[in-house]
């Protein structure tokens, strides 16, 4: 009864909500998944791979799990003091040191890319300074196109994943058991080592994991900052699929990464489950404190100081550098005129080279910005309904779920290569095919997009319970009115959060997109990865023009984000 | 032996312990009593050295604590929900501190199994912590407390978490194993019950002084101030204004007498009656005073000094509990009517001066 009459006031039933985003995973999604599958081991693709593709694949997957592991040990290196640091003192600017560390992480790759280019890149402040300092010829630091700025790149991703986990759960741990152990003869290195990192081991281990498994499947910083001497199993798919143009090759690379995610995944759930049984948790309050000691003082100053330097530096040289000339201007070798300029903001609108195939960066901008608003609605149309369905689950609901969280397995260009696979031909003949069409790109970003959004939407819509609207119904109020007063209110919070998520994500996609884009219509991230590519020094201001705005707008969106959590959900 | 001296510490500003002295002999245990937020659990957290305090010294024979760090004092804590190592096996919480005392291992293994067998869990020493009971947690934690043979046992609130009838057991099993080892403990708890039951002293804690300290039975009998009834929950305590100045000049005042000699009689005029009663203080006429009436001293009167109308009557092991509309309550050997008006005398004998009021 109650089930049928709950159906009713949603206005749909049984597999209804489930319908539109159903077909459009599996159209967008699945589709393209086993087309990839059907390729990579049909025969013919198989009968192709010689010894030294064999032998490629090997060294791919060597480097992929060599930088991996090195990104993820650093990443410990800074992340695990970093979380001692948040979990156990108080300190002022506490709570934006957080939010400086949490920002990286959602920020487009194209931008830390670029921030740490502005930073380090041989047009960067430090190499320019030393020149002008020391009268150097040539950039003294060299950074860009090493190791050192793939590793350096995914320690700024991946630290806050470190701090959060990790803090957590030291900021959870009950202060006694240290204590307990102190008063059973140990001195405080001792229960830190006895006690209180055995206690934090699931959590850092999972931690690690989270951060491997993002290191592993990381592509646009192994491209823009590790240049064409690298490649992990993503670029080289990317390689394969873009410039050689060997799909077979692809689509192999693309099952073993798929294979490696799924492994690393499953190895994770398996620790996160184990995580929630060690411990019993306590109050964060009580376990934090000041710095007394000048051991800990100094501790507290060195960990804000290395952490503002390392977090702030990039992203603050990125738009500092966009509007500063510190190099001869266009056409002129002799004199250099140091100081500020809007050229590089100016030069977006024009298009030197007159092509076809050349936009002026600013369509770019409004390229992107089109894609993210496509992603919004479409993403939202097809999460909500579903999200509702999944706040009240039933057998279905149970049954469907885990296939919507797929995608999240998936790297963004695994996703572009099936879609390159799949959409390269009309879906129906005689028709035109979708690769040549522009809406490609959306389509991706609703894809990466939805599990966010349902996953966001749905805590809020199952936290309202029925009681609320049948006492509004008591009230007087019709269905339509009580959902309008009651339910609306509070979702509407959390449907602004997934919107602006699903906008932030597609806006700063690069992965998926770089494969799908059409040349006429690049986006944001694709014309600054352009421009970082190509030589001189009004491409490279431009760059960071571009960088910088598209900064701005996600700096803005995660903020937003941040602020519209709901307590007590979120974590990753 | 522990000695306390001056002890003040603030609690967020606020003092919360001002100047607690005391002593802790050899083989004794004291229990130190007070309501939740008096500051119990923070002075035993001073003695062990996890909290400083801001002025005052904790001295072993003598030896000034200040400069010895936790892990060097060998004072045992047991803790309110027992922080037992959930990483640890119920062998390895044990073991925990005389592996710390760098024990070999030949000498560790009989060591922690005497411990278990003392707390009546030889067979546990293979189990995870966070299987057991509330009840074998507790006795774990002693355990481990023990197992290094402190040289100051002191327990928080341990068995706060446990239902009653445990809590009876695990308190005489505690008294036989302090008894035994004969080390000098610190109990803290907020029921007087468990505080009578395992002392041999008594410290009421209340606003960050010690404002009472003796054995069980002087405590129990002799209470010295409102607070102290009130908080012992010993009896009615009633406010009057005393008649007579009957008292010679003596030389104290509330705190000096209760030795059972007699003192002088003293009539009190309260809302419920007139009383009189044998007391060491010396009063003056007009002054306000406590009085304690013991539940238990009364008995039905027709010409008794006490009148009330019974509001509720309920069956308890010690008599009937009448309740009357006034607030009062009494333990009577047979049942009134809910509604009645009864007369009770309230002989010199159920009564005790608290001492000037506090109010």
């Amino acid at each position: 009864m109650l089930r049928i009459s709950r159906m009713k006031r949603i206005g749909l039933s049984g597999f209804y909500p489930w319908l539109g985003a159903s077909l459009f995973l599996g159209l967008f999604f699945f589709y393209p998944l086993a087309r990839i599958l059907w390729l990579g081991l049909s025969s013919t693709s198989l009968s192709t791979i010689s010894t030294s593709s064999v032998r490629l694949t090997f060294s791919v997957i060597l480097f992929t799990l060599f930088q991996a592991l090195l990104s993820t040990l650093l990443t410990l290196l800074l992340g695990l003091p970093a979380a001692y640091l948040f979990a156990r003192f108080d300190f002022r600017g506490k709570s934006l040191l957080r939010l400086l560390t949490a920002i990286p992480f959602m920020l487009p790759t194209v931008v830390v890319a670029a921030g740490f280019n502005a930073l380090l890149g041989p047009r960067g402040w430090i190499n320019l300074g030393l020149m002008r300092l020391f009268g150097l010829e040539s950039p003294p630091i060299v950074f860009v196109y090493t190791l050192w700025a793939i590793l350096l790149a995914h320690v700024f991703y991946n630290t806050t994943i470190v701090v959060r986990v990790v803090g957590n759960a030291l900021a959870h741990l009950d202060p006694r058991l240290e204590q307990a152990a102190r008063s059973l003869g140990a001195d405080v290195r001792r229960a830190f080592w006895r006690v209180t990192l055995p206690l934090l081991r699931p959590s850092i281990l999972a931690a690690s994991l989270l951060v491997f498994l993002f290191d592993f499947t990381s592509f646009g910083v192994i491209l823009l900052l590790g240049g064409p001497r690298f490649a992990t199993l993503e670029v080289e798919i990317y390689i394969q699929a873009v410039q050689i143009f060997n799909l077979p090759l692809a689509s192999i690379l693309s099952l073993i990464q798929l294979l490696c995610t799924l492994a690393f995944s499953v190895l994770y759930s398996r620790i996160i489950t184990r995580m929630s049984v060690a411990t019993s948790p306590r109050a964060a309050a009580s376990n934090l404190r000041r710095a007394r000691s000048r051991r800990e003082k100094l501790f507290v100053g060195g960990m804000v100081a290395l952490l503002l330097a390392f977090f702030l530096l990039p992203m603050a040289s990125l738009p500092l550098r966009s509007v500063a000339r510190l190099e001869p201007a266009l056409g002129d070798r002799t004199a250099v005129r140091y100081g500020l300029t809007g050229d590089y903001y100016a030069e977006l609108f024009v298009n030197r080279l007159g092509s076809l195939f050349y936009a002026p960066p600013f369509e770019a901008l409004v390229n992107s910005l089109l894609y993210a608003a496509l992603t919004v609605i479409l993403s939202l149309a097809l999460g909500f309904p579903v999200a509702a369905a999944l706040a009240r689950p039933g057998r279905l609901e149970r049954l469907l779920d885990p296939f919507l969280m797929l995608p999240l397995g998936a790297s963004a260009v695994t996703l572009g290569l099936g879609y390159i696979i799949t959409f390269n031909k009309p879906l129906i003949t005689g028709h035109w095919t979708l690769i040549a069409s522009p809406f490609l790109v959306p389509l991706a970003h609703t894809i990466i997009a939805l599990p966010f959004v349902i996953r966001s939407l749905q805590p809020a819509l199952a936290s309202i319970p029925d009681r609320l609207r049948q006492a509004a119904a008591t009230l007087g109020a019709s269905p339509r009115r009580a959902w309008l007063t009651v339910d609306w209110p509070i979702v509407a919070r959390a449907t602004l959060a997934a919107a602006i998520f699903a906008f932030t994500v597609s806006l700063g996609e690069f992965g998926a997109t770089s494969l799908v884009y059409r040349p006429e219509y690049p986006t944001l991230p694709i014309a600054i990865y352009r421009f970082l590519s190509q030589p001189g020094g009004l491409n490279y201001g431009q760059a960071m023009a571009m960088g910088t705005i598209l900064m701005g707008v996600s700096g803005a969106g995660i903020l937003a984000i941040e602020k519209l959590r709901l307590p007590g959900t979120g974590e990753f | 032996m522990l000695q306390l001296a001056d002890i003040h510490k603030n609690y967020e500003g606020q003092p919360l312990l001002t100047g607690i002295s005391f002593t802790v002999a050899a083989d004794e245990t004291v229990c130190l009593l007070g309501p939740s937020g008096s500051g119990k659990s923070t002075l035993l957290r001073i003695i062990a050295g996890l909290e400083t305090a801001e002025q005052g010294t904790v001295c072993w024979d003598g030896q000034d604590m200040a400069s010895i760090p936790v892990h060097q004092r060998n004072f045992g804590l047991v803790f309110q929900d027992y922080a037992l190592f959930p990483h640890l096996l119920v062998f390895d919480n044990v073991a925990f501190g005389l592996r710390r005392q760098n024990l070999p291992k030949n000498e560790i293994e009989p060591r922690v199994a005497d411990s278990l067998k003392q707390v009546n869990l030889a067979t546990f020493a293979s189990r995870q912590v966070t299987e057991l009971s509330g009840g074998e947690q507790q006795r774990v934690a002693l355990a481990r407390a023990l197992a290094p043979r402190p040289r100051l046992l002191m327990a928080d609130e341990p068995l706060g978490a446990l239902d009653r009838s445990l809590r009876e057991r695990l308190l005489d099993e505690l008294r036989g194993i302090l008894r035994s080892t004969r080390i000098p403990a610190i109990y803290v708890t907020h029921d007087q019950e468990e505080a009578f039951a395992i002392a041999d002293r008594v410290l009421l804690l209340h606003e960050g002084k010690i404002v009472r300290q003796g054995s069980p039975s002087e405590v129990w009998n002799e209470p010295r101030s409102a607070w102290e009834a009130r908080f012992l929950g010993l009896g009615n305590v009633l406010e009057g204004v005393a008649r007579l100045q009957v008292g010679k000049a003596r030389p104290a005042c509330a705190g000096a007498a209760g030795t059972g000699e007699l003192g002088e009689g003293l009539q009190v005029e309260t809302p419920v009656g007139v009383f009189e009663l044998d007391c060491g203080h010396p009063h003056q006429a007009g002054e306000k005073v406590c009085l304690l009436l013991r539940p238990a001293g009364v008995r039905f009167a027709a010409e008794g000094n006490l009148r009330g109308v019974v509001a509720d009557v309920l069956f308890h092991q010690d008599g009937f509990k009448v309740t009357l509309a006034n607030g009062l309550y009494f333990y009577l050997p047979e049942a009134p009517q809910v509604g009645k008006e009864i007369r009770l005398d309230a002989p010199p004998t159920a009564l005790r001066c608290l001492g000037a009021s506090d109010a």
